[in-house]
């Protein structure tokens, strides 16, 4: 494969685009973080903690605000070197709202971190562990939405799997840590899935960037010549390039690389799956999420499970929506997760119902919110990229994404103040809660009319973009699931209300004995949740504004970027 | 049959019974050894992918050779990581390397994060 090296760079590769630093800046300060908190303890890390997240949340900042006033994406060709062989990092619409939401929430869990560990005089051990596990999701969440190729979004999960984990059983306890191994085995399961399709990907098509593989799947024909000249030396091309394609000394072997694409999808997407925990794939999600500590769990349920995902999102919608000659299973394909999101909807919010415990309620209501994330795939795969359809089904997707990362690191916070103050987090004894502990009670609520979809939330035009993107394109049976999920939270959260509403009740447990009297919690961490609160109810206010945001970059392809326009 | 064939066709054996000691073994130790032999498998695949995709007159492709090192850091890294908290749960659980019957509905499971201060 030698022959490579000396390829030419691809299109509008050539052309440096503006805000490159940026993308590199977005990985740098993490991993810096990681570096530095790793050798320094007490104040230096809080200080070193601070100055590394306003600055990547400023570059999160700027990101969006250069991609808002190009409407471009934005490329860093690493090193110069260019697809197939070179790594480049592409920031587009979709990509850097996940950017920018997992600043804004990164930044606020680390300062209800700070807070808490102040208020109770945390070890500096474990705070530098949190700081280290922080500065790796944050990083490796960044380094996600960024990839453009198959195997840096391996890394990257890989990256971010082995951060989020620790952060499971931060605390220690038996029961903390066989959630964390469980989940471990899950995603180490899922990560050589992921790995075996990405091996099949590479002996089908030769490349694993995104870019150059859409543009194989599309097999433009405007743009054939070109196509020729930059993917001669690669082993095959797709049976859709027609027999003229079947060049190069091994091509010919490799004629049926749609079945084989097919079935890398298949594990890569099964392997993301286990990651994300989409129904029959959750079993680990609610031991580990609720069991964690709040800060812990607050970052697991609102960023690392978007994180997959985001990787699923990439494989069906960039690359195997392109797939002209495959479309049929493709569709099928997208009808099946949406039938997973489906069952994930309705089994989720069933299962919070039934809860006992607070902090277990809001982790199976992360089991069912998943759900909502992929019922926008059979509306994606089917419409054109940049169709009216397409873009309000991704704005639906995305807005979802966001809405839920905010609501749910607020309800998990607010969960884990409750349980702190009253020495548990049992929903039959919180009777009187609202009294003691007013603004986290009334945020944790904020955040369930969000998840439930009350107008003017961001769970509200997420819900509504979905409902209407399903019914114009004529599947009006995810509508109902869509309406069936968000009665199924009202219930739920409605339970959380009355009990937590209702008068103080004196239980006196037989082993416990008398509930100790509630403690008082720091105003700054009451403040930081109802923030996130607040934000996830008032992002149906500017619902208007990221519809523009998301279609920046839709169209993948180094030949076809700005050739097939919107 | 091709060298290449039949790494590949071995490859495929050891994903298989990976994959079915993955899922089906109860005991933590036992699955973690068959994430390894699964991942093994996929090692084994990259390098039949190696193989068959190089031109003439090269004995292989660098490329997916470059991955499967990046790859197998990554399983090292997780495998050191799995069996440390599963010593970490030993010095809490005598039942450590059990996992818990996967029939039981999770609903109804008692230590479903009893990790809480009580």
């Amino acid at each position: 494969m030698t022959p490579l090296l000396a390829a030419a760079p691809v299109g509008i590769l050539a052309e440096p685009t503006r805000g490159t630093t940026l993308l590199v800046l977005l990985l740098a300060f993490p991993m810096l973080l990681a570096m530095v908190v790793f050798l320094a303890r007490g104040r230096l890390a809080t200080w070193s903690v601070l100055i590394a997240a306003l600055a990547t949340l400023g570059t999160a900042m700027a990101l969006v605000v250069q991609l808002l006033s190009t409407q471009e994406p934005i490329l860093s060709v690493l090193g110069g070197w260019t697809p197939p062989l070179g790594v480049v990092l592409r920031a587009d619409g979709i990509g850097g709202a996940m950017i920018l939401t997992t600043a804004f929430i990164a930044c606020a869990i680390a300062g209800f971190a700070e807070s808490s560990f102040r208020s109770t005089a945390t070890s500096d051990r474990r705070a530098q562990t949190f700081w280290l596990l922080l500065a790796g999701v944050w990083g490796a969440l960044n380094l996600v939405f960024l990839s453009n190729d198959l195997f840096t979004l391996f890394v990257a999960m890989e990256l971010l799997t082995f951060s989020a984990i620790p952060l499971v059983c931060l605390d220690g306890g038996a029961a903390p840590l066989r959630a964390a191994l469980r989940y471990l085995l899950f995603a180490m399961i899922g990560s050589m899935l992921y790995l075996l399709g990405a091996a099949i990907v590479y002996g089908s098509f030769g490349t694993l960037d995104l870019g150059v593989l859409a543009d194989q799947l599309r097999a433009v024909p405007f743009a054939q010549e070109e196509l020729m000249s930059a993917t001669s030396l690669l082993p095959s091309l797709p049976p859709s390039a027609g027999p003229d394609a079947a060049g190069g000394t091994v091509g010919a072997a490799h004629a049926s690389g749609g079945d084989h694409l097919l079935l890398a999808l298949a594990l890569m997407t099964v392997g993301m799956l286990a990651k994300t925990a989409l129904f029959p794939l959750h079993f680990w999600l609610p031991p580990a999420h609720g069991g964690a500590p709040p800060i812990s769990s607050a970052l697991l349920s609102a960023l690392v499970v978007k994180g997959s995902w985001f990787v699923v999102l990439r494989l069906w919608i960039d690359l195997a929506a392109n797939w002209t000659s495959g479309a049929a299973e493709v569709g099928a394909a997208s009808q099946f997760l949406a039938a997973l999101g489906a069952a994930a909807i309705l089994y989720g919010s069933v299962l919070a119902l039934r809860q006992q415990r607070l902090k277990l309620l809001v982790a199976y209501s992360t089991v069912a919110q998943i759900g909502y994330l992929f019922l926008v795939f059979p509306v994606l795969v089917a419409a054109a990229p940049g169709s009216p359809l397409a873009s309000a089904a991704m704005a639906g997707g995305m807005l979802q994404a966001i809405s839920h990362a905010f609501a749910k690191a607020a309800m998990f916070l607010a969960a884990g103040l409750i349980a702190e103050s009253f020495g548990h987090d049992r929903i039959s004894r919180l009777g009187g809660a609202v009294s003691v502990l007013p603004v986290p009670v009334i945020a944790f609520l904020i955040g369930g009319l969000s998840l439930m979809g009350i107008p003017p939330s961001g769970g509200f035009w997420a819900k509504w973009l979905i409902l209407s993107a399903t019914i114009t394109s004529g599947q009006w049976w995810w509508a109902l699931v869509v309406l069936a999920g968000g009665l199924l939270s009202g219930a739920y959260l409605y339970r959380v209300m009355v009990a937590t509403g209702g008068a103080a009740v004196e239980v006196i447990d037989p082993v416990d004995g008398p509930a100790p009297a509630p403690r008082p919690v720091p105003a700054a961490m009451q403040a930081i949740v109802l923030g996130l609160a607040l934000i996830s109810f008032l992002l149906g206010l500017v619902a208007v504004l990221p519809v523009d945001l998301f279609d920046i970059g839709r169209v993948v392809g180094w030949l076809s970027a700005g050739k097939v326009a919107p | 049959m091709t060298t290449a064939t039949l790494y590949g066709l071995l490859a495929a054996a050891l994903i298989g019974i990976g994959l079915f000691g993955a899922i089906l073994h109860r005991e933590f130790l036992r699955r973690i050894v068959a994430i390894n032999v699964l991942g093994a498998g996929v090692f084994l695949l990259f390098g039949a992918v190696a193989r068959r995709g190089a031109e003439a007159g090269v004995t292989s492709d660098p490329i997916p050779q470059a991955m499967v090192i990046t790859g197998i850091v990554v399983a090292f890294a997780g495998t050191a990581l799995a069996v440390a908290i599963l010593m970490r749960l030993a010095d809490h659980d005598d039942d450590a390397n059990v996992d818990e019957p996967s029939e039981q509905p999770p609903a109804h499971a008692p230590t479903g994060g009893s990790g809480d201060p009580p």
